[in-house]
């Protein structure tokens, strides 16, 4: 399974990352040769097997309705990076 | 051109063309905390005061379900007759957006909790449909991004975040944009009565996207669908379909085709308009989210909710008209909101008359209401003294036109019932002697006309009435006043 | 003067609860050794010298008062993937560089409580992503038993540290074998309990259905220790499992006669990737030994083992992809200079704050979850999942724990693999499975194999166990460490 260059572009962009011109082609040989190491799944017929998401199975666990988290905003966004009047700033979002 | 155009596009009204409009509605569950996270849910605090390491989605945090948030989307299952699932799933639904601090929102994709369910709808002409329901499912809301202008920035406010929505999915079963609106408040009104959401559309509780396609009458598979987002009130719900219906017939006519898309109803220049910038990039990446467990429910807790339920709607609706003797438009009125209803009976437990009560909740107050754009809540005369109100019609005390006053200078705080028929002096006159006065007076002043009343000639009754009121200034009692006359015609 | 880094930690609690040690003095001392020795390793990123000391002296107050937990003022270093409020918790990744954490993590609040001081974070492979801590932001680490290999990852700085005895014991967390591996390299015992047995609040999340943290340490008995303190129910994690703590050291003494152990035809195999001729003789001699203790070796088959790899570089991805999504540079962490518009805030902060390797398996992860190969990679992959796990379930019918060597082969030079993401990958064939099914397993040095690097190296031999039964396999390392002495030696370098 190779991987061109235009859908290593496509899927940097999905997942936001900005990945350099002179990179993308790196990336395309290192995630083709990852993805021919995934190919060898396909040797397996896996035909009517229920896929499993969690190793051990139990069920969720609930949680009462009840506050127990109060306001930290100053603390909580003394590590951000751009705040004012409380609320995060970033780059005008366009509608 | 041949579609009927700029028309409501009531009840089979469409022309050639028949509309399908399928209706997501988000409602937010009343619960105390946060879907996932211990902060609280609670309206209009200070941006960002009311998040948890959860709801900013800090490093290493995890979410833990709330129990409530699943107790209500059970419940309504249950009111809406659907299957409730016996295991639930949680997905990851992966779009960046900076008002989604985790770069995924946790919903339900292909377990949801709520299966296929439905309701009944009754059109303005008293016909019913049932519009199915497709499956409601538990999500987190997200923040808020505020335009105002931060230096040319976007404030992010993530109180909302993490709130509990029930996601419910309509088939597409409507026909019409009133059918749709009729659909989404006879929901509004379910999520309220069964007390898992207040309604409040204002405060976006309750938001609505819209699905909506054009195909020609008697085609059986579906035109292409575009999707309308966040309409946030039931004239809104119209108005933005019927102007997405006019552009999707005006796009076919033209020899175009309807692209499917996301569009954003402007309220203000009232059209509809691509969102496909958002569109673009959407692969949402759906997988079970390895943080959550299956949701199980088990039959013991479906019958423990099902015994939790309060009388619903349509069941309130039957019982008046069976009960009460009201009409079925007056009940179907009255039980659209529980908290109409619940108004009409404290005010129906003081004054003992089901049909006054519900003539004056459906007549007077109603309109009033809509003059003012308010709702039953903030209505400014409470059941107490509305009830004082039609007491006093009850007990001869005032007439029903004297009435219709006394409501206005209740309304406007002038006092009570009471209060404002004293003090204005509005009392009816019952007393025999002084009406009898009256009707002496008018007739000493007409005797041609009373002459022809005595031969026979009815219609001068209402004459001799009207001079009385009149003369009273509005307080004689005209049944007894007709009375008089009568007695007097004898003479 | 005392050599206090020789000592277990077990022997340390006892020194501290019998007054023969300060608490104050021993993290001093550890202090002082990372000070001196920790250039030639770069096994810690940050090291909390002023608040450990603060916790130590607390610590002797509650030691004078008499009844403190076993693990009182013990100095211990947290891998800096657990965050911890108010000291600096980077993941080993730029994106994290300036990441104060204003809350603790379950496990550090757990060890906390048990009376732990903590010495600093540990130095580790970026976002837990890599096999030889050579992803870190901060630098790879080394291994203390040769400089010019790798500790191996992602808690390489933990088993580094641990290994030259610059910290009694450390915590690790295992996605794909991060605790066993980095154990097998530089000679020393990790465990990685059941998924579900230690919280995962406040553990910077890899993938979150692999994810778990364990113990490393010197001995078997140690680990013990600190799994007391580690372990337990967390309201905060919805995937803890609710289920009582046994007291892990209660059983470390009991005889192994009549022990089945399980050895799996598909690990003790040469062909490709497979185990080192001279890691093989090690592993057979340890096995030798169990077998003069008692136990029985059984040959058993786990037939999907081989998928392993291919399986794990589906799942981890998918999962990291979206688990890496909140590094936005909105709320916390790296933010690019002047970003021009949001899509631009970003890719940069993202593409500038996450190195190679991360972005890599963001990026195969979210191949593997789009629209139209969700089914061939993802859905594939838990599948196939299901029958790894199923093959684990089968062999627990027929024997008690399962032995592997940890690792193919010994730890490899510095710069061998990182250019080749697959060859790295392999890396961790023996320990993946382990992860994918969710059961505990742990890793114990059984002696030297000069496989790789041209020098005597550490072999770590794997113990598998079923569901929650971390005591079983405490027990059959802590005999194991009874007769004989390769968890006790140091590297030479480290030894004063």
């Amino acid at each position: 399974m190779s991987l061109e260059v235009d859908e290593v572009k496509k899927i940097a962009k999905l997942a936001c990352l900005n990945v350099a011109e002179d990179d993308i082609q790196s990336y395309a040989s290192n995630l083709s040769n990852i993805l021919d190491l995934v190919e060898q799944m396909n040797a397996v017929d896996t035909a009517g097997v229920t896929p499993m998401s969690h190793p051990i199975e139990a069920v969720q666990r609930l949680r009462e309705d009840i506050v127990t988290d109060f306001n930290r905003r100053d603390e909580f966004q003394a590590i951000a990076p751009l705040t004012e009047d409380g609320l995060y700033l970033v780059p005008k979002v366009i509608e | 051109m041949t579609a009927v155009m700029n028309s409501e596009w009531g009840q089979n009204d469409n022309g050639q063309w028949e509309v399908v409009i399928g209706l997501e509605i988000h409602a937010q569950l009343a619960t105390r905390s946060k879907i996932f996270s211990g902060a609280s849910t609670a309206y209009g605090a200070e941006p960002n005061t009311q998040t948890s390491v959860v709801d900013i989605a800090l490093p290493g945090v995890l979410p833990v379900l709330n129990k409530e948030a699943v107790h209500m989307a059970v419940k309504f299952g249950m009111a809406i007759e659907a299957e409730v699932t016996d295991r639930s799933v949680f997905a990851r639904k992966n779009y960046f957006y900076p008002d989604l601090p985790k770069g995924y929102q946790i919903s339900q994709f292909d377990l949801p909790i709520v299966g296929k369910g439905h309701v009944t709808i009754e059109l303005e002409n008293g016909e019913t449909r049932i519009i199915g329901v497709t499956r409601a499912h538990l999500e987190e809301d997200a923040g808020k991004s505020l335009h105002e202008d931060y230096h040319g920035m976007t404030g992010i406010d993530l109180n909302r975040a993490g709130t509990p929505l029930l996601e419910i999915v309509s088939e597409p079963d409507m026909r019409s944009p009133k059918e749709a609106v009729a659909y989404m408040k006879k929901i509004h009104s379910l999520v309220q009565y069964i007390g898992i959401c207040d309604g409040n559309m204002q405060e976006g509780s309750f938001r609505c996207d819209a699905n909506v396609s054009v195909r020609p009458r008697g085609q059986q598979e579906f035109g292409t669908r575009t999707e309308l987002k966040n309409i946030n009130s039931f004239r809104f719900v119209e108005r933005a379909i019927n102007v997405e219906i006019e552009r999707q017939i005006e796009l076919i006519e033209d020899g175009g085709e309807v692209v499917q898309e996301t569009r954003l109803y402007d309220s203000v220049k009232n059209e509809t308009r691509s969102m496909r910038s958002k569109e673009e990039a959407n692969d949402y990446r759906y997988f079970p989210d390895p943080d959550l467990l299956p949701v199980v429910i088990t039959d013991e807790y479906r019958q423990q909710v099902r015994g939790e339920l309060p009388e619903l709607p349509d069941h309130k609706k039957q019982r008046y008209v069976d009960n009460l003797g009201l009409s079925a438009y007056d009940a179907g009125v009255i039980t659209s909101s529980l908290a109409l209803s619940i108004y009409f009976e404290q005010v129906l437990n003081e004054v003992g008359d089901a049909k006054l009560s519900a003539n004056w909740i459906t007549g007077e107050l109603s309109a009033k209401m809509n003059r003012e754009e308010v709702d039953i809540q903030n209505a400014a005369v409470g059941a107490k003294d509305f009830a004082l109100l039609l007491k006093r019609i009850k007990d001869n005390t005032i007439s029903g036109k004297i009435a219709k006053d006394v409501l206005e200078a209740m309304w406007n705080g002038e006092g009570s019932a009471d209060e404002i028929i004293e003090s204005k002096g509005l009392k009816q006159i019952t007393d025999t002697g002084a009406i009898e006065a009256f009707v002496d007076e008018v007739i000493a002043n007409n005797p041609a006309q009373f002459e022809e009343l005595k031969g026979g000639k009815e219609k001068m009754m209402g004459f001799f009435v009207g001079q009385v009121m009149k003369m009273s200034r509005g307080k004689a009692n005209p049944a007894q006043v007709n009375e008089l006359i009568r007695s007097k015609m004898k003479q | 003067m005392s050599m206090y880094h020789t000592r277990s930690v077990t022997e340390l609690s006892a020194m501290l609860q019998a007054g023969e040690v300060s608490s104050v003095e021993l993290t001093r001392y550890f202090l002082d050794r990372i000070n001196n020795n920790d250039d030639k390793l770069n096994s810690f990123i940050t090291v909390s010298e002023e608040m450990a000391l603060s916790q130590a002296k607390a610590c002797d107050e509650k030691l004078k008062a008499g009844n403190a937990p076993a693990l009182t003022g013990v100095p211990v270093a947290h891998k800096d993937i657990f965050c911890t409020h108010g000291v600096k918790t980077s993941c080993g990744s730029k994106m994290l560089d300036n990441f104060i954490s204003p809350y603790d993590a379950t496990v550090v609040k757990n060890m906390r409580e048990a009376g732990v001081v903590m010495l600093g974070k540990t130095n580790m492979d970026e976002f837990a992503m890599g096999s030889s801590n050579e992803t870190s932001y901060y630098g790879p680490v080394k291994n203390p038993w040769n400089l010019d290999t790798v500790p191996g990852g992602s808690s390489g700085g933990s088993a580094a540290a641990v290994s030259a005895r610059l910290a009694p014991a450390a915590t690790g967390t295992d996605t794909g074998g991060s605790i066993r591996q980095p154990a097998a390299f530089c000679g020393i015992t990790g465990l990685k309990p059941t998924y579900g047995r230690v919280s995962r609040f406040g553990m910077v999340a890899f993938a979150s259905s692999l994810d778990q943290a364990g113990p490393m340490g010197q001995s078997a008995s140690d680990c013990a220790l600190l799994l007391n303190a580690m372990a337990g129910f967390d309201e905060k994690d919805s995937t803890c499992i609710e289920k009582d703590v046994p007291d892990y050291s209660a059983d470390l003494d009991k005889p192994l006669n009549g022990l089945r152990i399980g050895l799996p035809k598909e690990y003790f195999t040469h062909s490709d990737g497979g185990m080192n001729a001279e890691v093989e003789t090690v592993i057979k001699t340890a096995l030798e030994l169990y077998r003069s203790m008692g136990a029985e070796l059984v040959e058993i088959e786990l037939p999907n083992s081989s998928l392993s790899v291919p399986v794990y570089y589906v799942v981890a991805p998918a999962e990291c992809s979206a688990n890496l999504s909140r590094f936005d540079g909105v709320r916390y962490g790296y933010r690019c200079e002047n970003p021009k518009d949001l899509n631009d805030l970003y890719t940069r902060s993202r593409g500038e704050g996450f190195g190679a390797e991360v972005q890599r398996r963001i990026m195969v992860g979210t191949y593997a979850l789009s629209s139209g190969y969700y089914d061939a990679y993802y859905l594939k992959a838990q599948q196939l999942r299901h029958l790894i796990s199923d093959d684990f379930k089968k062999a627990y019918q027929q024997v008690d724990v399962i032995m592997a060597p940890a690792t193919p082969e010994t730890a490899f030079n510095l710069g061998a693999k990182s250019d080749d993401p697959v060859a790295m990958y392999l890396s961790d064939i023996y320990t993946i499975a382990v992860n994918l099914a969710g059961i505990p397993a742990m890793s114990i040095p059984v002696g030297f194999a000069n496989s790789n690097s041209g020098k005597s190296m550490p072999v770590g031999m794997q113990i598998m166990g079923n569901y929650f039964k971390e005591a079983k396999l405490l027990n059959v390392a802590h005999m194991y460490q009874q007769q004989t002495d390769w968890h006790t030696r140091l590297p030479e370098e480290f030894k004063a």
